[in-house]
């Protein structure tokens, strides 16, 4: 492993003496920043775990307690036995795979495209990058009443005009299929990004050489590109997971969470519960299941890093 | 690769196309802001009008837009800020002074910034509430903080590990201390990364709502929540106005975005792609 193995600074080699007792002192400097962080960061997460303990509302101040593991058993039994629980876990599922997926296609088609030296390819660059820097919740704005308002959007044109049927408000026929649009359209340039700087890095020589071999274009691709793409694809997709299960701001403007609970997902539910219900004990027994669905991506994507760490490319 | 002229220059134009569609919402959103609200709805939608600068007077610049603006640009800064003064220091010692632990820190760091905010929210709103942060630039600004502290420790660790370690060599011979080494020597050539990196932390700062809508009510509130009181009944504002206002919100990630091209691969994968 890289890290049980001192690595030697570039300096350590030229002046050890000197530069071992400075170090002594100056790799304290992270200290303040790593404080810092677990302030911010580590105690709020160790107190979700507190709070999932107790039956804390905000609304009923006599209701503090801490009841143990019988606290923590009746919030998660009553979110466990609860039907909704389990649509809410699929909302968030289906929407982050979904997202994954489609952003995946359009990334790469766009990424390849990309990768072709051809005048415009800069400004098509900064064209394509561009969804995913709008502010979410303007997007969602945009999405839904300049385009897809059924009177007055953009896409009520489209459908009379253009393929001549009645004007249909996509937000309410298919709501889960128009926030995985939306939130997969923010998010295809940020797949497009990492891939493009994948195949940016393939060595020239190598696709040279495979051209010498007289490797098709489909050939080359799955052979030589896709594996040199690999690691990049797998950290475009799991920190694409980490954040899209967090969407929050594209479905509080666009759906709320409805029709009744149709796109809820968990971030969304958390939120409901903790400031429409004030229930503190139960919004974070939900924060418990947003964590343990986060850590299952996070903790592959520290593997992938530490893997290409020490295949030493760095 | 393609060695036919015609389906090269066709993928070219189908490459244009397709990146003219990707960006359509937007353009779509600054074309309605420069019309007339009744323009706005007309049917068929208009491609070219009068441009009127009405919208940008009403709902921008008289508006409270401005109000939410200054509260984001605040949050902006003094978030970043305290990134940099905790994370520069902190990316001196990794880059420099390297121990075994230093990659488990820094893996350690990244982690953080994965942890889902729906999971970490209720602990804040109660901590906000007993240290009267609520509603406060300061709350967020800490909050804010600690989401950039890692991107702001990754990047600036990797400009300084480019960097000749022969320069602070000859700073230190000559007698510099830790401060006169930072000062002059590592500031001056790190001066483009820094400002790269807060290029990106706005970024992330600027359009972050989830935290921004849970922590504050009204006076400490940035533009994203303002722009999400849209979703109800079009806020006050009419179709041209709320796009007059949501461009507004848009444009200066646009152009930090734009300008930061070249690093947003590394700030958004956290170094792990360069």
């Amino acid at each position: 492993m890289a890290s049980s193995q001192p690595t030697p600074p570039a300096a350590t080699t030229s002046a050890p003496a000197p530069k071992r007792r400075v170090g002594e002192r100056r790799k304290f400097l992270s200290a303040p920043a790593i404080v810092f962080l677990i302030a911010v960061t580590q105690v709020p997460f160790a107190m979700t775990i507190w709070y999932s303990f107790t039956n804390w509302n905000l609304l009923r101040p006599t209701s503090t307690g801490f009841l143990g593991w019988d606290g923590m058993w009746r919030n998660f039994s009553r979110i466990l036995s609860n039907p909704d629980f389990w649509t809410i876990l699929w909302n968030t599922l289906f929407l982050t795979g979904s997202v994954v997926v489609l952003s995946f296609v359009f990334g790469m088609m766009f990424a390849l495209l990309l990768n072709r030296p051809f005048p415009g390819r800069a400004i098509a660059r900064t064209m394509l990058i561009s969804p995913f820097l709008v502010m979410p919740v303007a997007a969602a704005i945009v999405w839904k009443f300049l385009l897809l308002d059924p009177s007055n959007g953009l896409s009520a044109w489209v459908f009379r005009s253009v393929l001549g049927i009645q004007s249909v408000y996509l937000v309410e026929v298919a709501p889960m299929l128009s926030i995985i649009g939306i939130v997969s359209w923010q998010w295809i340039p940020f797949v497009m990004l990492i891939l493009l700087a994948g195949l940016q890095s393939l060595p020239n020589e190598i696709v040279e050489a495979a051209q010498l071999d007289g490797a098709g274009p489909l050939r080359m691709f799955v052979n030589i590109t896709l594996p040199h793409l690999r690691r990049f694809i797998e950290i475009a997709l799991l920190l694409e997971v980490i954040f899209v299960l967090s969407v929050f701001g594209q479905i509080f403007v666009v759906t709320s969470g409805g029709p009744g609970i149709q796109t809820t997902n968990l971030p969304y539910q958390i939120y409901l519960e903790a400031f429409s219900s004030f229930n503190i004990g139960r919004a974070s027994a939900y924060g418990i299941f947003a964590i343990i669905l986060a850590n299952v991506a996070m903790i592959l994507f520290l593997q992938v890093v530490r893997r290409h760490r020490l295949e030493g490319t760095s | 690769m393609i060695r036919s002229p015609a389906l090269r220059w066709t993928l070219n134009v189908v490459t244009l196309l397709l990146a003219f569609l990707m960006i359509f919402p937007v353009l779509w959103m600054v074309l309605t802001s420069f019309k007339t609200e009744t323009m706005a709805i007309a049917f068929p939608p208009q491609l070219f009008f009068t441009p009127t600068v009405e919208n940008w007077v009403q709902s921008v610049f008289n508006g409270p837009l401005l109000e939410f603006m200054g509260n984001t640009a605040l949050i902006t800064v003094g978030s970043t800020l305290l990134a940099i003064l905790l994370g520069v220091p902190a990316a001196y010692a990794m880059a420099f002074y390297r121990t075994e632990r230093s990659d488990g820190s820094m893996l350690w760091m990244m982690s953080t910034r994965m942890l889902p905010p729906a999971g970490v929210i209720v602990p804040l709103f109660v901590l906000f509430r007993n240290f009267n942060l609520l509603d406060t630039h300061l709350g967020l600004i800490i909050v804010f903080a600690g989401m950039n502290l890692p991107l702001v420790v990754w990047m600036v660790t990797g400009f300084m590990e480019d960097l000749p370690f022969a320069l602070i060599e000859a700073a230190r011979l000559d007698g510099a201390n830790l401060w006169q080494e930072f000062t002059s020597v590592l500031l001056p050539l790190l001066g483009p990364g820094l400002a790269a990196t807060s290029l990106l932390a706005l970024i992330f700062t600027w359009n972050e709502f989830f935290f921004a809508v849970n922590l504050t009510t009204r006076d400490a509130s940035p533009l994203s929540v303002y722009v999400s009181t849209f979703k109800s009944a079009y806020g006050d504002l009419f179709l041209a106005k709320m796009s007059a206002a949501a461009t507004a919100a848009v444009l200066p990630v646009l152009i930090a975005g734009w300008v930061a091209q070249r690093h947003l691969v590394t700030g958004l994968t956290m170094g792990a792609v360069k």
